[in-house]
This record gives structure tokens, sequence and C-alpha cells, in this order.
């Protein structure tokens, strides 16, 4: 078929469109490419084998060199500074060691997490992603640091200067302090605060200031629009947040991170299974103030440009979009540090080293967060504030009644083994399940009446365009 | 506790915070005021990390520098002369009265204590393991009528707080009012 066009110009339509695609798609075959895959699977396999011997021979246990654990070096170097030196000197040697630590995982997380993202975004929405810069598009999150750097850093008319330069910065001091309490191996912790759940709830409200101030700086009303609602969601949904919380706290009975962890290994579960509500109650949150999809209402695009950072440009822009893939990263490490067992894998960690399994399942989270982002449409302001206080703050607080009282039975009751809490997981699932369909009913949610399927999505030619771009069918 | 990180802490922090709340008075706009005061909490809570009071620094973060300032921030936000300045005003009399006391309070607590029992071995020999099991004994020991007492106090806050803003959906004439 033809189309004809108006001037001189004709276009071959559809018919041509798939097979330029295909074309485009195939790429070379590299002989040499399988040939070093090969060796590498060879390599990785034998120096598997060495190292399970090497672990199972007990040798490493407690050495310096055991790489399972990298805080027993550290701990070692501290006695030996302690034994010759002042202890002020011991103190600034791990200050320096974990503050250069935490700043180097930031770093490379901000420099590798831009590119996985965009490209994860791409992959949910059937497009390529960043893919010309360097090795599959690898250097593009450089690329595109190195063009903020050399931007203009405008200050808008009427702004309070001082107020205005301070927030990028102030809210790069929370992403730091979080990532200070998280474990990544028994002694691999830089803070072991016995706070430590405390520590991350009020270090996570430090942010809100920042980006109140950002936006009332700006002199710019959308920019106030957007740290408005950043500040009401957060204080709304630190509720639901804090009282899911509490629940762990209540059942592991200690508020320091390591101990919660060392909870979950002891009794071989995770909380995931034990409160499946608290989970998404915490993870829900988290998304909220994190202002990422589905709750990214603080700088909803159709509605209010940027939100807070309108007005900001070049470096101090891209501080708030670092600082927000960071607080990503950091609530996957809370969620699977909290829920998911942490560095524990159920008895797996004496093998694999436990921050390379704490590093797997925070690579789980930021998937799911990523999914989710791609995935579904922004709430509306008024939606996700009743949902933080009429729906999640009733039912977190009757869960975490339901949890105490069985953390009290869990205390006084001599069974062995694992009787008791899959006692309490099936309880509180049933009992979660329960609650949010009674609750919805309660609220005025008739699940017969409003669809249940996505129609759009079949009825526009989504998947099936989706399937005839990929060829098949 | 004589150790030099300790010691360098102390008085970063203390400089932090004394310097802060001296901008708070010395600074013209409102809003700065309310940064620096922010500064001060913050200081206050690295304070109390020299202390070894980590659930107390942790909850001054919580409370002061991440709940209080916020609200702090609304009060200015809401304040119609807001735009005024931080200017002299008559209040300065009483201020001054009632800090001169809080001073004088201070300095005779200071005074009065026996810190000999509260430095070098003898702090040592007391073991401090953790602040957080303490606070909770002591809260639901010997002081659970304080905490009880806040508890409702609270709640009646919150209530008041509902009542203020709650509309009343019925007709005029249902509430008594001339229609």
């Amino acid at each position: 078929m033809r189309l004809r066009l108006p001037f001189d110009t004709q276009i071959d339509a559809p018919s041509r469109f798939p097979t330029g695609i295909r074309q485009v798609i195939t790429r070379p075959s590299l002989p040499g490419l399988k040939l070093a895959l090969a060796v590498m699977t060879v390599f990785g396999l034998v120096s598997n084998v060495a190292i399970g011997v090497l672990v199972a021979s007990g040798a490493l246990d407690g050495e310096w060199y055991d790489f399972r654990d990298l805080g027993i070096a550290v701990g070692q170097l501290r006695e030996g500074l302690d034994d010759r030196f002042d202890p002020a000197v011991s103190y600034i040697v791990t200050m320096l060691i974990g503050g250069i630590g935490i700043l180097s995982l930031i770093g490379g997380l901000l420099i590798i997490l831009p590119w996985v993202e965009r490209r994860l975004l791409a992959r949910f929405q059937i497009r390529r992603g960043p893919n010309r810069v360097g090795p599959f598009g690898l250097l593009q999150p450089l690329a595109d640091a190195f063009k903020l750097m050399q931007k203009e850093t405008i200050v808008p008319r009427g702004a309070d200067r001082f107020i205005y330069f301070l927030p990028p910065v102030i809210v790069f001091i929370p992403l730091m302090l979080v990532w200070g309490i998280v474990p990544w191996a028994p002694r691999m912790v830089y803070v072991d605060t016995n706070v430590g759940v405390l520590y991350l709830i009020a270090v996570g409200s430090l942010a809100t200031l920042a980006i109140f101030l950002a936006g009332w700086s700006s002199n710019n009303h959308y920019a106030l629009l957007g740290a408005m609602r950043t500040v009401a969601m957060m204080i709304s949904y630190e509720i639901p947040l804090s009282i899911s919380l509490l629940a762990v706290v209540l059942m592991s009975g200690t508020m320091q991170l390591s101990g919660i962890v060392e909870w979950q290994a002891a009794h071989n579960t995770w909380f995931a299974f034990l409160m499946p509500f608290g989970l998404f109650t915490f993870f829900f949150s988290s998304t909220a103030e994190l202002n990422r999809t589905p709750n990214d209402i603080a700088e909803a695009e159709s509605e209010i440009v940027a939100g807070f950072h309108t007005e900001y440009s070049g470096m101090k822009a891209g501080l708030y979009l670092a600082v927000e893939l960071g607080h990503a990263v950091a609530t996957g490490a809370f969620v699977s540090t909290l829920f998911l067992g942490g560095w524990s894998l159920f008895g797996l960690e004496e093998w694999i080293p436990p921050y390379m399994i704490l590093a797997g399942k925070i690579s789980l989270i930021y998937f799911v967060l990523v999914w989710l982002r791609s995935t579904l449409p922004r709430f509306r302001l008024d939606q996700l504030m009743a949902f933080a206080w009429k729906f999640l703050i009733p039912l977190s607080i009757i869960y975490v009644l339901v949890v105490s009282l069985e953390a009290s039975i869990f205390a006084r009751w001599d069974v062995e083994g694992l009787i008791p809490l899959v006692i309490f997981a099936v309880v509180n699932t049933a009992l979660a399940w329960f609650l949010i369909r009674r609750w919805a009913a309660v609220m005025g949610y008739r699940p017969g009446v409003e669809p249940t399927r996505p129609l759009m999505a079949t009825g526009v030619g989504g998947l099936r365009a989706a399937r005839q771009l990929r060829g098949d069918a | 506790m004589e150790s030099l990180g300790i010691i360098a802490g102390f008085w970063i922090l203390s400089g932090v915070t004394v310097g802060a709340s001296l901008a708070v008075f010395a600074v013209r706009n409102l809003l700065h005021a309310v940064v620096f005061l922010i500064l001060a909490f913050v200081g206050m809570a690295g304070l109390f990390i020299t202390l070894s009071a980590d659930f107390l620094a942790v909850a001054q973060l919580l409370i002061y520098a991440g709940a209080i300032s916020v609200l702090l921030v609304f009060a200015v936000m809401l304040t119609p002369m807001a735009n005024r300045d931080n200017a002299n005003s008559l209040y300065m009399l009483p201020g001054g009265a009632f800090a001169l006391a809080f001073a004088t309070i201070v300095a005779f607590v200071a005074i009065e204590v026996d810190w000999s029992q509260l430095r070098g071995d003898a702090l040592n020999g007391r073991n401090f393991s953790t602040t957080v099991g303490d606070v909770g004994q002591a809260l639901l020991g010997p002081h659970v009528l304080a905490f009880e007492i806040a508890s409702v106090l609270l709640l009646a806050a919150l209530v008041g707080a509902i009542v203020l803003v709650h509309e009343d959906e019925r007709a005029p004439e249902d509430r008594g009012e001339a229609a």
C-alpha cells in the first residue's frame, strides 16, 4: 500500500517497517566472545570450588583475610592501633575507613544505577534506553554528570540566596548518614547503634526540612506547592512507617539492626513471612517518602513541573536526582535488613560473603521499585493522603496490637523450633487478608462494580502492537 | 571519656551549638533564624552522643530537628507579618530576665553537683551498656504516672485538633442556629 502525500514524496507505508526494525536488531556474531565466556565460566567454577574448600577447612575463621566479613580486618586493625597509639588515632582511622567506604559506595551506585534504571524502564516500555555512549551505553551517567556540571547555575530573581544554596547540600547528609547503620555482615557495620530503628526514622525525617526550604526559597509557586506536598506526605507516611517498624522491634526485642538480622538468622525466618502487612506498609510508605512513582506527586511533571527542585539547575538539580536514587537503594537495604533477613540466607551466609547476599537482596528490591515506577500510574494527592490516614494507619495499629500479643506469647511459650512462628505467620497473613477486605468494604470500595481488569491496555493495542514489533505471532 | 576524639568533638559541637544559637538572635530574617535554630538542635544531638546518651540524641534529632523544625517553618509561614524583620521588641525585657534566671539555675546545678562521682574511674565503674532499656524501665516504672498523663494530654490535643477543624454537616437549624 502506498500513501499519497500532498507533496512529491512517496513513502512505503507499513510493509517495510517491521523488516527494517529486524535488520537493526540483528547483531554480527562474535566467535571470540563465546570462547572468552567459556574460559570465564571454567575459571569461575574452579575458583568457586577452591573458595569452598578453603571455607570448609576453617582456615579463614576469625582471621583478618576472611573475605566473608571485612569487619574482622578493621577490628584487628583497631586493636593494633589501640596498642600503639592514643585511642584518638584508631577513632580517626576507623572514621576515615567508614566514611570513605560509604562515599565510594554511594559514588559507585550513582555511576552505574542511572544506567540500570533507564535500561530497565526502557525494557518495560518496549524501547532500548541509553545505548550510544560507551559499551551498551554504560558511560551515559558519566556523560550526564559532566553535562550537568557544565551547566550554568541560575538563581531565580527574588530567591532567598542564603537558603537557596543550602538544601542541595543538606539533602545529601541524611543519605550518607543512613548508610552508616546498615549491617553488611555480622561485624561489618559502621555504627552498630542500639537505637538503629529510631535512628533510621530520625535521619529519614531530616530531608523533609531541606526539601521544604528548597521549595520556599525558590520564589516559585510550583516549587512551593511541591514542597508543601512533600512535607504533607512525609509527615503522613512517617506514622505507618514507624508503626510497621514498631512491630518488628516488638517481635525481635531489639532496636539494633544487627540484632534484628541475627534474630531472623537464629529463627530461620524472615519478618516478611511473619508480618506481610508490615512489609507492605513499610515498602509503600518508603516509596511515598522517596518521591517515587506511584507516589511521586511532589514532583508530578504533569501538574507542578518538577516540584520543589523546579528552579534548580546544573549539578544542584543533579544532586537532587542523585539523592533520590541513593534513597531508593537505601530503602532496598532497609527493607531487606528488616524484613528479608539482611545478610542471612538460611545458613548460606557461611559460604557466600554476607555482603554479597545483602547486595543481591538490595538489587531485588531496587528492581521491584523500578518495576513499580514503570508500571503504575501516579496517585492523586488526596488519594495518597486518604490512603495513609484512612487505610494504612488504622490497619497498622490493629496489626501492631496483634503482633505485640504474639510477641508476649512467644516470650512465654517454651516450644522448640518453628511451630509458634509458623502459627503466627498463618494468623498474620489471614488477618491481613481479612482486615484489608473488611476495611475496604467499610470504606466503600466495591470490587464487583469497579473494573478489575485493565481494559485499555488490550483495547488500544498495547500488547498486540508489542508482539507485532517483536516479530512473533 | 578523656580521649582526644571526644574532646575535639565536644568543642566543635558546642562551638556549633553556641554559634548557631547566637546567630538566631543576630540574624534579621525570621526563616534564617529558624534554620540556625535547627542547626543548634542538631548540635545538641551531637553533644548527647559524646555523652553516650544515644537514645536521647536520636530522640532529639527525631523530635526537634525532624518534627518541631517543620512545625516552626509552618508557623513562620502562616504568620501574617513574617516578612517583617526579626526586629527589636519589648519582649526583649522579659526574655532577658528569663534567660538570666535560667542561667542561674544551670550554674547552681553545676556548682552543687558532686562531679567527683561522675568522672574518670568512678564513671567507668558504672557500666552504661545501653540507654534504651534504662529509659524504658524508668518510664514504665517510677515515672509511669507522668508517662500516662503525657499520653492522655497528647490524645486530648489530637481530639481537640479534630474538633477544631471538623465541619458540621447538619443543617443550620439543627445546629440551634437561626436559619
